[in-house]
């Protein structure tokens, strides 16, 4: 009889979860700093929470899909599954999450030269460096390609000048990947960089911007006459609009997941259930057209992925998979409000920041681009219709 | 593992399913159908048979192609963008996954003549206005070695020029399945005017005979071979529904980059462009289900029931959305007979009712997710 290597996989993740997943890191992690986003500044909230990283860390599943080398586990996709699926059933926290894995890995994997890869993955891989997200400016928003942030060439370096805005954790990150003008005189597509920087220079300053749910995630960040050495691009010059727009289809697809984590991925009828008596038909027939929607969208995500891995990139289509994502999870937290009633209405009251979540998931359609502008995505590059 | 991506033998079926239908059964071939009051067309089935379609989920040794459940999808769905008549779902899929659970020699001879195209097949279960077999009273009287069967069925779709019928029935502790032919004395007839212009009929049974052999499975239990046959049939009408969408769909975008107003194609309006955007999103989601139905029935049929209502449900009201914009967005052009849109959004209406509604399938879904 052959033992099938998935099963194999499974019985060596199981033994080695039970004996390396410190048991206070078996809940899931409902918190918003319940779940390490490493980076110097981390302060981790237990010696467990240190202990689960850095145990993941060793073994590469920080980043269970990366190559080896790199800092990751080197996982195929049907090993991927199962270890979700084992990190499901116990209800282990992610060990770390971060721009880094989410965004910036996927794009160094495609674009960046070995040495990149060598120097930049494994820090990230293993909590050391944090990243932040540079790309929106006043007058950038949707209209992502008309950045001015700009960056003058000075042989070996370039001196950068201008503002982000928007930008996520800045406060709390060490580097930032920026979208950075680097020719003025080109077509607006063509002449921004994508480039590397170290946030630990004089030249760049970040302020907290409060946001309506009360906490500050995201910032302003100024750049004046910072300094970027130029082996510190993505890409070629000038060309850094392909690896943002390949950045971008990852970063859709990991908001677009945002839906399925809700309440530890449990479903929506659990999630509700303490209140199920009170909430009445019409909230009740809702929710559960809600969660039909839901469990839809998650075998659409499902889909996708294994498409990839056949080698069909989930590509424009990612727009969809944000859209639908992120106007279901906006969905699901009116719900959870409305289920909780006068309950939900008190910061940390009863149920803890449910108000809070809730204010927090309306950015969910507009942060890494809008749901206006995915549907144009859509129907321009997907259904052809005319711009 | 199970993945949810298209196999080539999958995408090879449904190629070839497109090309047939497309010569063979296009929507222009049952806009002649319709205008003749016709609901049946043996020759096109018996060439869906000869490619192996009426037998895609008879076993190989009883005569069939054996294809499973996912490729029984993939025929629905292509079959749904032209609107294909024919009783693949009541003969290929329903019946014949019912009979499968049988294993006796007379089952396999049903079997078999499904799959050859000999014998079309129809299932009575509805008797109210909804879809809900628990609530069957159609009475079958155990008398001497058999049954009388008494009572009345309506919505029994293909059920007016099936040559058998599948007829859920009350026995003393329970539900029983029969298998009788449909001419046999005391069954009356009726067929139904339907808005979608295929078979359907009301069904009078006046003291139909009915033996222990006509008995499909056991006695008292006509879940056990029901069941699987209902879901099998529920995920394939979904199917037929998300190609329905798809045809309805790619009518409706191939209109808004013809049509001029305003010195303009109308695809050019955003208002317009973000609709059928999201349309084809929720197409997008709902092929999903399907998919996962189509995998779930292959790998777990007694875990399916889930994915199954989840492909229904998902199914019947992106249809409605297809079929809404796809009207919406022809402007009156739209509303008239001569144009195809108007069949697209009577047969979803049809089949959001067929073997089991929004509600119903969303209820099930709500007793497996905690609600
Ligand atoms: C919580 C949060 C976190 C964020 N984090 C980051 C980050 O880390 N890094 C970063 O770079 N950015 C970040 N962003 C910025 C985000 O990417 C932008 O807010 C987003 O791209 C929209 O840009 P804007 O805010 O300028 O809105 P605008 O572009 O001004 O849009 C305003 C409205 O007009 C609509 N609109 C605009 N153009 C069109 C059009 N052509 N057709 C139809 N409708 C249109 C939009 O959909 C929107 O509804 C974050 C945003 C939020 C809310
Ligand atoms: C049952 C019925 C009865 C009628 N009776 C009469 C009658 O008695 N007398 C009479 O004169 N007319 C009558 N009409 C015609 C009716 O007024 C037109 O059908 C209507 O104005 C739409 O025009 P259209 O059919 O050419 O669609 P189109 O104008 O071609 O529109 C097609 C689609 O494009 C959309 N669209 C068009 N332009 C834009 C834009 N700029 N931005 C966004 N979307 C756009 C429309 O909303 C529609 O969804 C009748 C129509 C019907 C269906």
């Amino acid at each position: 009889m052959t033992v099938n290597p998935t099963d194999e996989f499974r019985a060596e993740l199981c033994d080695w979860l039970e004996a390396n997943c410190p048991q206070e890191m078996r809940d899931g992690a409902m918190t918003e700093d319940g779940i390490c986003w490493g980076g110097k500044n981390w302060v981790f909230t237990s010696d467990a929470q240190k202990l689960w990283l850095e145990r993941c860390a060793a073994k590469g599943y920080t980043v269970p899909t990366w190559p080896v080398e790199y800092g990751g586990a080197g996982l195929s996709r049907d090993q991927e599954k199962v270890f979700h699926e084992e990190m499901g059933r116990i209800n282990a926290r992610t060990p770390l999450q971060s721009f880094g894995i989410w965004m910036l890995g996927p794009a160094l994997l495609h674009f960046g030269s070995h040495e990149q890869k060598l120097h930049y993955l494994p820090p990230i891989a293993r909590g050391e460096i944090r990243w932040c997200q540079g790309y929106s400016e006043p007058g950038a928003g949707s209209d992502l390609a008309n950045v001015q942030t700009r960056g003058e060439d000075k042989g070996d370096h370039w001196l950068i000048n201008g503002q982000k805005i928007w930008t996520s954790y800045a406060d709390k990150a060490d580097w930032i990947f920026a979208l950075v003008r680097t020719d003025r005189e080109a077509p607006k597509h063509k002449g921004i960089s994508f480039l590397l920087c170290d946030m630990e220079q004089p030249g760049v300053e970040t302020r907290p911007i409060k946001m309506i749910s009360g906490i500050s995630p995201f910032c302003e960040t100024f750049f004046t006459d910072a300094v970027i050495p130029k082996e510190q691009i993505v890409g070629e010059e000038n060309k850094g609009w392909d690896v943002a727009k390949y950045l971008l289809t990852h970063e859709r697809e990991m908001i677009s997941g945002g839906g399925q984590g809700l309440g530890g991925g449990r479903a929506l009828g659990a999630v509700l259930s303490d209140t199920m008596e009170e909430m009445g038909a019409t909230l009740r027939a809702d929710a559960l057209r809600c969660e039909i929607d839901s469990l839809a969208i998650g075998l659409t995500l499902e889909r996708y992925k294994d498409q990839s891995e056949a080698g069909q990139g989930a590509g424009d289509a990612s727009a969809m998979l944000k859209y639908m994502g992120t106007e279901l999870n906006k969905q699901r937290h009116e719900l959870m409000m409305s289920a909780g009633g006068s309950d939900a209405l008190e910061w940390d009251g009863p149920l803890g920041n449910r108000a809070g979540d809730w204010l927090r998931t309306k950015a969910n359609s507009i942060e890494g681009g809008t749901s206006e502008v995915m549907l144009s995505i859509v129907s321009r590059r997907v259904l052809g219709l005319p711009a | 593992m199970t993945k949810l991506v298209m196999t080539e033998e999958e995408t090879m079926l449904a190629d070839m399913a497109r090309g047939f239908l497309d010569g063979a059964a296009p929507v222009s071939k049952f806009r002649e159908m319709r205008d003749v009051g016709q609901t049946f067309d043996r020759a096109l089935w018996q060439e869906m048979a000869d490619m192996g379609w009426a037998g895609v989920l008879v076993p190989e040794d009883a005569g069939g192609s054996d294809m499973g459940y996912a490729a029984a999808n993939v025929i629905a769905q292509e079959m749904g963008k032209t609107l294909a008549v024919s009783p693949f779902i009541s003969s290929a899929v329903i019946a014949a996954t019912a009979l499968r659970q049988v294993s006796d020699a007379r089952a396999v001879e049903a079997l078999g003549r499904i799959a050859s195209g000999e014998a079309t097949y129809a299932l009575a279960v509805d008797e109210g206005i909804k879809f809900d077999p628990e609530a069957t009273a159609l009475q079958a009287k155990a008398d001497g070695n058999g049954f009388r069967l008494n009572g009345k069925k309506q919505f029994v779709v293909d059920g007016a020029l099936a040559d058998r019928l599948l007829v859920l029935a009350r026995t003393e502790n329970g539900l029983t399945l029969f298998d009788i032919p449909a001419d046999r004395a005391g069954v009356q007839r009726d067929a139904s005017n339907m808005i979608d212009a295929r078979d359907a009929a009301r069904i009078t049974f006046d003291d139909v005979e009915a033996t222990g052999e006509d008995v499909l499975g056991a006695v008292d239990n006509a879940m056990q071979v029901l069941k699987p046959a209902l879901q099998a049939g529920q995920a394939a009408l979904a199917a037929e529904m998300t190609g329905l969408s798809a045809g309805a769909f790619d009518m409706t975008v191939g209109y808004l980059k013809e049509r001029k107003q305003f010195g303009v194609e109308i695809g050019r309006f955003q208002a317009l462009q973000h609709r059928a955007a999201h349309l084809w999103c929720e197409i997008e989601v709902t092929a999903s289900a399907i998919l996962n139905a189509g995998r779930m029935l292959d790998s777990d049929p007694e875990g399916a029931e889930l994915a199954v209502s989840l492909a229904k449900a998902r199914a019947i009201d992106t249809a409605k959305l297809a079929v809404i914009e796809g009207v919406q967005m022809h402007g009156g052009i739209g509303m008239t007979d001569a144009y195809d849109m108007g069949f697209y959004m009577k047969r979803a209406r049809v089949g959001a009712e067929w073997l089991g509604d929004y509600s119903y399938h969303a209820e099930k879904i709500a007793a497996a997710r905690g609600f």
